[in-house]
């Protein structure tokens, strides 16, 4: 089954040799299964003059609990994109991973990397793919976000996409955010994103909008100052994707929280 | 009625073995070898487009020489094995025994069974915490499988290579001399009348294993940063990929969860010894 010349996906091979490991084909029984698992919550993308910047909170939430604080929702798909996911999280962690292998063996087998747009194509398909758990509740949307190697303007080369359950997928220009708490993430973007920001400055926006979603969303988590969970922020610039270390994340969350004391507003 | 000629089993694999022989040896060599900051593949390779090194998992690479289509099918389902086991249980769990462990099957499968042999002859290279951990595994088109110490030659007069090679590695060599001797090895042979001969660095393709990254560890040595190794002066491991995507690692001994790679040192892409 390996040596078969076949495909450069690795979905697709998956769904020759091993369709029970692809999450969309697996048979559900019929009814809704919508509060069974734990929903991951908000994340936030946002452009920046070097590329771009992906932050998430760090809760997941079953019904009214809280069923961890400190997950990470925010992942490098690749060398130069970032994938951030929001909805089941057994379900989008599965997907990011497997969003993960196929952009990595598709590098190794072709010897060059997916177009920008061919991987936020990749995701459609594979989010396609989960329609059916989808209509019965266990919905996955994700958020892609990257440096594009082959932009002709550098400043235009950091890039967001949205999905929706049917695929997508969708550019976003400047900002986008997902999950629960986007609402009012998004709000708070509209009126502080500028065009050109500077990854420190994008950074601290990212924060500073998941802090305003934390306010007003239950199932968003602000910054944890007494048990120092901060929010996971990555970049992708030409030089690659970054996770900004704790300490990194934890000076900017104190910063907003600080800012937060004298003007609860931001 | 036609008759069928009886040839003896002992017959039919002689010269299933005399081909394949015939076939490897007809084309160009490679060598991988230890060194301290890793395991180092340098081919000779004509074209920079299709490989005969290249990745196939995070600590794992592979060499091959023979006929491209055939060692480029066994590569893509060594990729696609590795992925897939990466996959259902983790990224460590992909090791270079169990991939020489697949390609033997395959290659004495396809010995026995069909008409003609595969014509090549490949290495699958893991790289260990140090020169001592490291795996070179030779596999032949019969489907036998070598554990090598820290050196091998394969392809056309492997056998005047590997003694080259013998006598002036040391697994504790640095990049820079460790290129030497894989190139000084290739070009021992293959001259007018037996004699040494030199080889260009654009007809080479080399490409290492880097033991102080964790993630993928693979990296191609291409362009300046090639003819700067193989002149002796800077030896940094520049990729033709762009350097290193760094990603979050919990520790440094942990493989990444993830597609990039990142340095064991703060500052990526700075050069080792």
């Amino acid at each position: 089954m390996f040596t078969n010349a076949g495909t450069s996906s690795f979905t697709t091979f998956l769904s020759r040799v091993a369709p029970e490991m692809l999450p969309g084909r697996r048979p559900l029984p019929p009814g809704m299964a919508a509060d069974l698992a734990p929903h991951a919550t908000t994340i936030v993308a946002i452009a920046a003059a070097e590329g771009v910047v992906m932050a998430g909170d760090r809760r997941a939430t079953m019904g009214n609990l809280i069923a961890q604080r400190d997950i990470e929702k925010v992942h490098p798909a690749d060398a130069y994109s970032l994938v951030g996911i929001a909805g089941t999280a057994g379900i989008g962690i599965e997907l990011m991973r497997l969003f993960q292998v196929e952009l990595e063996h598709y590098e190794k087998i072709e010897g060059a990397m997916l177009s920008l747009d061919g991987k936020a194509n990749r995701l459609a398909s594979m989010i396609r793919g989960n329609l059916g758990a989808a209509m019965q509740g266990l919905a996955v949307v994700p958020l892609f976000a990257g440096f594009d190697l082959a932009a002709a303007d550098p400043a235009r080369a950091g890039r967001i996409f949205s999905f929706d359950v049917t695929g997508g997928p969708y550019e976003e220009t400047g900002y986008d955010a997902i999950g629960s708490g986007s609402l009012f993430a998004k709000s708070a973007l509209k009126k502080r994103f500028r065009a050109g920001l500077s990854v420190e400055d994008a950074t601290r926006l990212a924060v500073e909008a998941l802090y305003d979603a934390a306010d007003d969303d239950t199932a968003t988590g602000g910054p944890d100052l007494t048990r120092r969970i901060y929010p996971v922020v990555m970049t992708a610039t030409a030089e690659g994707t970054y996770r900004l270390t704790d300490a990194e994340t934890a000076t900017i969350a104190e910063g907003v929280v600080a800012g937060r004391m004298e003007n609860p507003g931001g | 009625m036609a008759m069928q000629f009886y040839a003896s089993p002992e017959q039919i694999m002689r010269d299933r073995s005399e081909l394949a022989r015939k076939g490897i040896a007809r084309g160009r060599s490679a060598v991988v070898l230890s060194y301290s900051g890793g395991v180092l593949f340098v081919a000779e390779n004509l074209s920079s487009a299709l490989h005969k090194v290249s990745e196939i998992y995070d600590r794992i690479g592979f060499a091959a020489v023979g006929r491209y289509n055939e060692f480029e099918n066994l590569r893509r389902a060594g990729v696609r094995m590795a992925d897939l086991n990466g996959l259902s249980y983790d990224r460590r769990d992909v090791t270079g025994r169990a991939l020489a462990n697949a390609f033997a099957q395959t290659l004495g499968a396809i010995f026995t069974e069909q008409s003609k042999p595969f014509e090549v002859e490949i290495c699958v290279a893991e790289v260990g915490a140090t020169a001592a951990e490291d795996e070179l595994y030779r596999l032949t088109y019969d489907g036998s499988v070598n554990d090598e110490p820290g050196r091998m030659a394969m392809g056309g007069q492997a056998e005047a290579i590997t003694g080259v090679l013998k006598s002036n590695h040391r697994p504790d060599m640095s990049l820079g001399e460790a290129a030497k001797v894989a190139v000084q090895a290739l070009s021992s042979v293959g001259g007018e009348g037996g004699a040494a001969r030199t080889i260009a660095a654009n007809q080479l393709e080399v490409a290492v294993l880097d033991r102080q990254r964790v993630g993928r560890t693979f990296r191609r040595i291409t362009g300046a940063a090639l003819t700067a190794l193989l002149d002796g002066k800077a030896a940094p491991p520049a990729s033709d990929l762009p350097d290193t995507p760094s990603v979050p690692t919990g520790e440094a001994g942990k493989p990444t969860s993830s597609a990039g790679s990142a340095d064991l040192e703060d500052r990526p892409g700075q050069a080792d010894s």
